[in-house]
């Protein structure tokens, strides 16, 4: 059988188990943590070339017939997607060596990191709405523990509000899944669409995909919901900001990319107009945020905004190129987002400040990292060679083909708002006269924080310049998001 | 002044035990009436908790010297090690299996791996619960 799809979930969660023991020793607890990523990596690897040979899989859990039981289903995008995040975790983990401090590793940081990666490869691998919602449960109480570990001020007051925004989200999940559950019948995500065609989709359904926008934009944050997150991303040590920034919002994003690329595809003159009008108020939004501040943090932290709102542009377009385009941000995104705090994360270690206008002159001292700053900057903004630029293209063409020339234009006026932003970082932070330093630098810690961050900005140069390499996986992605019958098919008679 | 306790600790010793064995009892009819692991779990946890109510913490602790964190694990291993077992026979995950047996004392007995799914239910809420109330209890 091929149970092989669910070990990216399976082997975090038993190695999560097996951290809740011997919590003092931390040697144990960071071999077995690198150990346990190294396996699932492996995994995660054979399960996308699996996928590229033979299609999408699926399994219903303890041997039902289809629609009965709970279904997974590894399409491309969700092989895709659990591939990057085990990879961003290896690294911001590594990372967090030399960053995270004793005290947190000895209370139960790396369990909470693995029970992350259980629930965010579990919500993108379910193949049921009510699973989902539950795999969501999972990867937000690990981040509700990853949020207030530590105990310091910031952290208590951000985390009640974080816990409160989600608590209520979540309970408007659990409503949403029931109306839709007292429309349609069913929780087999393949079984709904193939219902929600049936009945061609009725006003009542529209409201549900409404809701859904509601739901999942608020994890996601979309504009008017995103309200939350600056404050509560700020909080907590860099190595768990660079995992929530990297992997959270983009599970909100993979959510709303799935029920409007599987379900709610019968109306789209609504509510994919919707969601093209809230993309870009996000963009805006973000923007503004972005260059508002003279914080690192929260420059970078606004730019996860615009980030998300350049995806669900590219996922509202609902044409091929637009879809291949969004995936390729959506992953582009999670690489460099954990790069760049990471990055950010050594700029505060270096000069023990968030304010860009104390630091300065960086780059005498620390050359390399000036320079990996900027190469991940620009490929952010998205500069040809590197990894920003295909998946922008892509949505842009995408833009232009649905007809929403404005729009595209406006994706396109968007970057430059990101450049600037984070080559302010730049040329506040390494350029000009030496500004405030840290007394207390560390050579070793300085190291261990240093090279995984060069390896993740090295993927992303990668991911950039060996699109030709990539490209192949995102057609498959695309297809599998453009034609949910491949989707269904896949579940209600491949699977059985 | 010194409160002494004698009738509410005698009571504790007896109804600790009538509560534990009804939560044994409602843990194993779960299959075929009302009940489980998740309400077995809360009904030993309240059992326990009575226990702390007449006694306190400390000898509740000498009584039972159980870490509750590594119960939770425990269960957590057992439900998985249980939903993993047709993994290793080429089954899809989770697949349950159950025979007949005829056991000494019992007779015609049906016996289900359910059962053990649900003892790893049973030992994470009474982990959990218990983590919950000495921690409170503990906190100073």
């Amino acid at each position: 059988m091929n149970n092989f799809l669910l070990l990216p979930i399976i082997i975090p969660f038993f190695f999560a188990m097996i951290l809740m023991f011997g919590q003092k020793n931390l040697k144990y607890q960071r071999i077995t943590t690198i150990l346990g990523l190294i396996i699932s990596i492996i995994c995660a690897f054979a399960l996308l070339f699996n996928v590229k040979e033979n299609g999408p899989q699926s399994l219903t859990l303890g041997s039902w017939p289809v629609p009965f039981g709970i279904t997974m289903v590894s399409d491309m995008v969700s092989a895709l997607l659990v591939l990057t995040t085990l990879l961003i975790t290896f690294f911001i983990v590594w990372y967090g060596f030399g960053s995270i401090g004793k005290e947190r590793e000895r209370f139960f940081y790396y369990p909470g990191v693995m029970f992350i990666l259980t629930g965010v490869n579990g919500a993108f691998t379910t193949g049921d709405i009510f699973n989902l919602f539950v795999f969501f449960e999972v990867l937000l109480m690990a981040s509700y523990l990853l949020i207030v570990l530590g105990g310091e001020k910031a952290q208590l007051r951000e985390s009640i509000k974080y816990i409160l925004v989600n608590v209520i989200s979540s309970a408007l999940f659990v409503i949403t899944v029931a109306y839709l559950y007292s429309v349609v019948g069913t929780l087999n995500m393949a079984d709904i669409s193939v219902k929600i065609t049936e009945i061609n989709q009725p006003g009542i359904v529209t409201v549900i995909a409404v809701l859904f926008l509601l739901v999942f934009g608020m994890k996601a944050a979309i504009f008017p919901l995103y309200f939350w997150l600056p404050n509560a991303y700020a909080a907590p040590p860099i190595p768990v900001l660079a995992l929530f920034g990297a992997l959270l919002t983009k599970v909100g994003v993979y959510a709303i990319m799935r029920t409007y690329t599987l379900f709610f595809t019968h109306d789209l003159a609504f509510t994919h107009e919707l969601l093209l009008v809230l993309a870009i108020l996000t963009i805006i939004a973000g923007s503004i945020g972005a260059l508002a501040h003279f914080d690192v943090k929260q420059i970078i932290i606004y730019n996860i905004v615009i980030a998300v709102g350049v995806i669900l542009f590219g996922v509202a377009q609902m044409n091929e190129v637009g879809l291949e385009g969004a995936v390729f941000y959506l992953i582009h995104d999670m690489i460099i987002k954990a790069a760049l705090f990471m990055l950010i994360g050594i700029v505060i270690y270096v000069t023990g400040t968030t304010n860009l206008k104390k630091m300065g002159g960086l780059m005498k001292n620390y050359p390399s990292l000036g320079w990996f700053y900027l190469i991940a900057a620009l490929g952010l903004a998205g500069v040809p060679p590197l990894s920003g630029f295909i998946g922008k293209l892509l949505i842009i063409q995408g833009g232009f083909q649905a007809g929403n020339t404005w729009s595209s234009i406006f994706i396109l006026a968007s970057s430059i708002v990101v450049l600037l932003s984070v080559i302010r970082i730049f040329i506040y932070a390494f350029w000009g006269e030496q500004g405030q330093v840290s007394n207390n630098i560390n050579k070793t810690t300085f190291n261990i924080m240093f090279f995984p961050t060069v390896l993740l900005v090295f993927i992303s140069i990668l991911y950039g310049v060996g699109t030709e390499f990539i490209v192949p996986f995102m057609d498959d992605a695309a297809k599998v998001l453009s034609d949910p019958s491949i989707y269904t098919d896949a579940v209600l008679k491949g699977g059985n | 002044m010194k409160v002494n306790n004698v009738i509410l600790q005698f009571t504790a010793k007896i109804v600790f035990f009538i509560i534990f064995f009804f939560a044994i009892h409602i843990f194993f009819a779960g299959h075929y009436t009302p009940g489980g692991g998740f309400v077995g779990g809360l009904v030993t946890a309240s059992a326990i908790v009575l226990l702390i109510i007449a006694f306190d913490l400390n000898t509740v602790q000498r009584l039972l010297p159980i870490n509750y964190v590594y119960l939770v694990a425990i269960g957590l291993i057992l439900a998985l090690g249980t939903a993993a077992i047709s993994m290793f026979v080429d089954q899809p995950f989770f697949t349950h299996f159950f025979d007949y047996f005829y056991l000494p004392l019992f007779g015609k007995t049906s016996l289900h791996t359910a059962a053990l799914f649900d003892l790893g239910v049973y030992l994470v809420v009474v982990g959990v619960t218990m983590t919950i109330i000495q921690t409170i209890g503990d906190d100073e």
